[in-house]
């Protein structure tokens, strides 16, 4: 039974993808910035045609390039475990995920292998705006090949633009556009970026900031701090914008990740908004080890309401609410959503049946009844939970859904605020005289590292249980192979990408220790 | 003209590489090992496609899926 698949197996599998994925980020996000900074900067050395801002961009350029050659390829890694850990998923999604990762395929070759080229080997080959043109169009190559990829996953969050095909047993994209302007893939997209933007700012303020603390490379460090600053300040707010946002569609399209993410166990109307909060090590419920008490709560009444449906007063439903579902507010209960996913399992098994009796005429009728739109909106919508024997597995791990959100908006808020305090700085010529705030600029750089992590742990453990929101759990979706292989392949992983990680460090450190030419 | 054109093309990366700089030598010898890692140890012996090499067509590949969600 799907039910008693090996627990050790799937958690293992989960494990060592969420260890590919987090590696995989540490890289993609200074690219994704970086390369729009030192666009900016070259922008001006074109423009002005002062050569110290040719001698910056050629800086910049170096450390992108070792961040980008270190992270090249490693999400590649990602696609095998689909083949091997997630056989079922990578069947189930057909098309739908494999179109997105080829258009990113195609897009990520040429660029790398085209822009990148002349960015790195075309200073003095190509003219100055043919040279210009090559590394914008890397940075708008390197976000654009990251939106494929986020559309890709959006639509695990929010799958649309697909019918279930059971002859095939594959979901089977009938509408492009709905997959990728759906609003899950388009505040995806921008809240990613933007947070790659941020961090690629501090990272180019903090190792500015080292300058100015050696009183190395005086110029050099202002002129980069007065860009990233300028861009980090557009960018922080534009994340804060786009995170609201997120956090609205989260709560209409995944209200028990919006539930976690503010540990709400009882839905209420003008629901405050827990500003700080720290759970205890008590449990709340014997049955669930996930949902435990606030030993501290800091609530700002009414502003989570809002934030979820811009009305003060607004509803917002709690994990249990999502459980035991609640008839005044129209929700329906995980115990009633199980039973359709039940009959939308049952239904498919019969088609398989008739299909082995050789019992065509029942099999197409049966395919045909399953393909109805409204038994697709009904019950097929379901299909999931129709794995689910316990509702309390549909709850996510609350406390680590809790502090990774409030993590990553405290320090999302600090950002706005350091960027304009290096703006002020920078405007009043007092950088090298404020060392409290260099070496703060230092120590930003691992905390943009965490808040962009901690993203992607409440866009992932949030909506636990589901491989494909209400279409597919984690159990359904793993191969059955042996949790051993798996296990081994996580110390290999963890251990090649740990090689890779201190390398770039190592290259890095040293390339910032010798600065640019002269 | 084509030919020339790619003549360019191919002295542009050939004299981009022989005059890389030191740090660039180093993470291009870190980039192919890694691809060598990835593709030739990690791809062939540890992630091989479960369903592409265990079943010879989609039809097989799809059976086998529906058999595994639809176990009783």
């Amino acid at each position: 039974m799907i039910e008693a698949v090996d627990l050790t197996l799937v958690n293992w599998s989960r494990a060592q993808f969420a260890l590919t994925a987090m590696y995989h980020w540490i890289f993609v996000p200074l690219t994704l910035g970086i390369t729009i900074i030192i666009a900016m900067m070259e922008s001006i050395y074109v423009r002005t045609g002062n050569p110290e801002w040719k001698r910056i961009t050629k800086f910049w350029m170096t450390l992108f390039g070792i961040n980008f050659a270190i992270g090249v390829a490693t999400g590649i890694i990602l696609e095998f475990e689909f083949g091997t850990n997630w056989s079922n998923y990578s069947w189930f999604v057909g098309d739908i995920f494999g179109a997105p990762l080829a258009i990113e395929g195609i897009f990520a070759f040429f660029m790398e292998s085209t822009f990148i080229a002349i960015m790195f080997f075309g200073w003095n080959k190509v003219g100055k705006k043919t040279h210009l043109l090559a590394t914008w169009l890397t940075a708008i190559g390197a976000n654009l090949s990251a939106l494929w990829i986020l559309v890709a996953n959006a639509w695990m969050q929010r799958p649309v633009g697909m019918q279930f095909n059971p002859e095939t047993a594959r979901n089977e994209m009938n509408n492009f556009w709905e997959v990728l302007f759906s609003p899950v893939a388009v505040d995806k997209f921008l809240h990613t970026t933007s947070s790659g933007f941020v961090l690629a700012a501090i990272f180019v303020i903090g190792i500015s900031a080292w300058y100015l603390l050696k009183k190395r490379e005086i110029l050099l460090a202002r002129k980069s701090i007065l860009i990233a600053s300028l861009f980090g300040l557009v960018s922080s707010i534009y994340l804060v914008l786009t995170g609201d946002n997120s956090t609205r569609t989260i709560a209409t399209t995944q209200p028990m990740k919006f539930a976690a993410i503010e540990g709400l166990y009882n839905g209420t109307q003008g629901a405050g908004l827990v500003a700080v909060g720290v759970f205890s090590t008590s449990k709340t419920d014997p049955n669930n080890e996930n949902l435990k008490d606030f030993s501290l709560k800091i609530e700002i009444p009414n502003v989570l309401s809002y934030m979820a449906f811009l009305d003060w007063n607004a509803f917002v439903p709690g994990v249990n609410d999502l459980i035991n579902g609640n008839e005044q507010h129209g929700i329906m209960s995980a115990y009633e959503k199980m039973e359709r996913g039940k009959l939308a399992v049952a239904k498919l098994t019969d088609f398989k049946n008739a299909q082995k009796a050789g019992n065509d005429s029942l099999a197409n009728v049966l395919k045909t009844e399953i393909m109805d739109k409204a038994f697709q909106d009904n019950f097929f919508k379901y299909f999931g939970y129709g794995y689910v024997d316990d509702p309390h597995k549909l709850i996510p791990s609350i406390p680590l859904t809790f502090y990774s959100f409030h993590i990553m908006v405290m320090l999302g808020g600090y950002f706005v605020l350091f960027f304009i305090l290096s703006l002020v700085f920078t405007l009043r010529n007092q950088l090298e005289n404020r060392r409290w705030y260099l070496r703060l600029a230092i120590w930003t750089i691992p905390l943009a590292y965490l808040a962009s992590q901690a993203g992607w742990i409440v866009a992932e453990m949030g909506r636990q249980p589901w491989v494909i929101q209400d279409l597919m759990p984690t159990w359904t979706a793993v191969t059955r192979i042996s949790a051993g292989a798996v296990q081994t392949t996580f110390w290999l992983f963890a251990l090649i990408f740990t090689i890779l990680l201190a390398a770039e460090v190592k290259i890095m450190l040293r390339q910032i220790k010798i600065g640019p030419k002269h | 003209m084509n030919r020339n054109i790619f003549y360019r093309i191919w002295k542009f990366y050939f004299e981009g590489f022989k005059n890389m700089s030191s740090w660039g030598r180093q993470v291009w010898i870190i980039i192919l090992l890694k691809l060598f890692v990835m593709f030739v140890i990690l791809k062939l012996f540890f992630f091989p496609n479960f369903l592409k090499s265990n079943f010879d067509n989609d039809r097989e590949r799809g059976q086998h899926v529906l058999e595994n969600l639809t176990e009783p």
